[in-house]
């Protein structure tokens, strides 16, 4: 078995709103990432993607606030350290993070090569400058991206390329996890091309050990990770590699979310499309049972007051979380679709 | 908790049409639109032909830049046209005084993408849709037809008005907002509705609704909508005909099995093959 990069037990974060109420946006999520391997999250907006991204760098700052449970990166437990040691030690090297529309923090005053001189002298304050920009240099040839960039302001940058850069700055200590969260989506198609290839290509030459990958479009999911997993409501509902996951989901809003894909290829136009109707349940009072069972048509009386745990189901590593049986969903599902 | 339920459907959005013998609806020659003068002029729309018919669902589709939303200012009405002239029911289209303007905004409605910013926050949702009806001839209907013929808008996009009387905008959600938007507009009964990205604020699992909800109000009154997206998967499962648009040209139109499943632009090409797909490989050796 291949080594754990990144391993989370039962991690639960809160926010707590400028109103003092708790708002559990991450509810003992447990994950598990080997080295090579790339996890894709996938959920309706609100569902948790994006404080889970930020709870997995352990590094809190109001009005995120750190509950209970384990992140431990390579063998190193995280959690729980206070913010300036995670800042130093942790940030960068073992766990890096790009956040929606990276590539608008750059400060416009500044060439791209300071950026990378701070990332790393964040570390190492008294690393050689000369010494850094060789490095750089190294990086950007091996990354394919023009070296000249290192010289320029970001305002002198298209966005594709902006968005490379910030990707190549915040990886440029090889970090043991990258959590890159709706990285391409400001961006339009072939650019996103160019920044998944890329992407590709550093998992491929081991310049990210393992990374978790956060968008909202399946198809790019899909495409780029090697697992996918579900979340709603700040829990985790369904994960399975992403093939089982687009073309057998188990979950009913796993099912919803999958057969909700609009993608423009011969034969696909004529499929019936699952419409989900409601909004998620306000995590300031979450229902006592399946946070699911108000939007569910397969809901039994008993959901509203279950809470059920995730389960392990079939094939290594597939994991749900629902009352009902997985033959009994199949079967349905079955049914549904020869009507 | 803002919650709507109803039972989870299932939807197809595949609703073609052969629209090729219904009169014109909006057309437009050698439509131009060109922003600064001298050597920094930039022609954001540049010499555009297009015939939109009545009942038709014709998708513009381009990337950031290509003047999409030019395209769409001008035939709102709420920019003028540099060059060439925009025809409405076959005559060319007359706004030149403020009252034809409002006359010709009666024909024609939008939704944008951000519902958020779309509606007065001082106004009610009573006063919004009040608004639509004494704005089509109905301020003189007494308060019981009004309140049935907004209950009815209503319950068309499966929204309870009572639920709603007496509520902001701020109080609803967004998938809540975005209905009430098409509810507008099924109380309008508009001849064209451009719909600007309406949908990319939306997950995914509300988003079919939407559409769903959008294409019920096409074929109940019979207005053309005009579709402008990026999302050219979006553009195949909804539209009756694709426009291309790049750097402010039309590249390619036609039906929208013509356009997408065997493109002849090259422009096109690369737009498909660049959106990543589910059952066909997405090959990235492509990017330089």
């Amino acid at each position: 078995m291949a080594k754990v990069m990144l391993e989370v037990k039962e991690l639960t974060t809160k926010y707590i709103t400028r109103f003092h109420e708790d708002v559990y946006a991450v509810d003992h999520v447990s994950l598990t990432i080997e080295e090579g391997k790339s996890l894709g999250i996938a959920g309706e907006s609100g569902c948790g993607k994006s404080t889970l991204a930020l709870s997995l760098m352990g590094y809190y700052f109001p009005p995120l606030h750190y509950m209970s449970g384990e992140i431990i990166v390579d063998g190193k437990n995280i959690s729980g350290m206070d913010p300036d040691t995670v800042r130093k030690n942790v940030l960068g090297s073992d766990v890096a993070y790009i956040p929606q529309a990276a590539m608008n923090a750059l400060n416009p005053t500044r060439r791209i090569s300071d950026f990378i001189v701070d990332v790393i002298r964040a570390h190492d304050p008294k690393a050689d400058k000369k010494q850094i920009k060789e490095m750089a240099v190294k990086r950007f040839e091996e990354l394919h991206l023009p070296k000249e960039a290192l010289d320029r302001y970001a305002v002198e940058l298209s966005g594709g390329m902006k968005q490379r850069v910030v990707i190549a700055i915040s990886t440029i200590l090889s970090p043991k996890v990258l959590i890159a969260d709706e990285p391409s989506s400001a961006l339009d198609v072939t650019s996103q091309k160019v920044v998944i290839k890329m992407l590709r290509e550093m998992m491929d030459r081991g310049f990210i050990k393992s990374m978790i990958f956060i968008t909202h479009e399946l198809p790019l999911l899909y495409n780029v990770t090697d697992d996918i997993m579900v979340m709603y409501a700040g829990q985790i509902v369904e994960r399975g590699s992403a093939k089982e996951m687009v073309f057998d989901p188990v979950h009913p809003y796993s099912r919803g979310l999958m057969r909700s894909i609009l993608v423009p290829e011969d034969g696909t136009r004529s499929n019936k499309l699952i419409a989900i109707p409601g909004t998620p349940p306000n995590l300031k009072h979450p229902p006592e049972g399946c946070r699911f069972a108000e939007r569910c048509k397969y809901a039994m009386p008993s959901c509203k007051y279950n809470s059920y745990p995730i389960m392990e189901f079939g094939e290594e590593g597939r994991t749900y979380r629902c009352g009902h049986s997985v033959e009994h969903l199949r079967e349905v599902y079955a049914n549904e679709d020869r009507q | 908790m803002k919650t709507d339920n109803d039972n989870t459907s299932t939807v197809s959005l595949d609703r073609r049409r052969d629209v090729s013998q219904n009169p014109l609806c909006l057309s437009g020659k050698g439509v131009t639109r060109i922003f600064g003068s001298g050597s920094k002029q930039n022609v954001a729309v540049d010499h555009v032909d297009f015939e939109f018919r009545e009942g038709e669902l014709v998708s513009i589709v381009g990337e950031s830049g290509s003047g999409k939303t030019t395209l769409s200012k001008m035939l709102l009405g709420l920019l003028p046209v540099s060059e060439g002239e925009i025809f409405f029911r076959g005559a060319p289209r007359d706004i030149s005084t403020r009252k034809k303007k409002k006359e010709y905004w009666k024909n024609i409605q939008a939704i944008f993408q951000d519902p958020f910013s779309s509606f007065n926050v001082f106004n009610k949702i009573d006063t919004v849709l009040l608004d639509c009806i004494n704005m089509t001839g109905g301020k003189s209907l007494p308060m019981e037809k009004k309140t049935e013929m907004m209950t009815e808008a209503c319950s068309f996009v499966n929204l309870k008005f009572a639920e709603l009387t007496n509520k902001y905008p701020f109080e609803l959600s967004g998938g809540q907002m975005q209905r009430l938007m098409i509810a507008r507009i099924f109380l309008l009964k508009p001849k064209i509705l451009l719909a600007d990205e309406p949908t990319s604020m939306i997950d995914a699992c509300s988003r079919a609704t939407i559409l769903d909800m959008l294409l019920n109000l096409r074929d109940e009154i019979g207005m053309t909508v005009i579709f402008i997206t990026h999302d050219i998967g979006l553009a195949y499962y909804i539209s009756d005909t694709v426009y291309i648009m790049e750097h402010g040209k039309f590249v390619e139109h036609g039906s929208a099995d013509e356009v997408i499943l065997t493109p002849k632009a090259p422009y096109t090409r690369r737009l498909i093959s660049d959106v990543p797909k589910i059952h066909e490989a997405w090959d990235l050796s492509t990017v330089e």
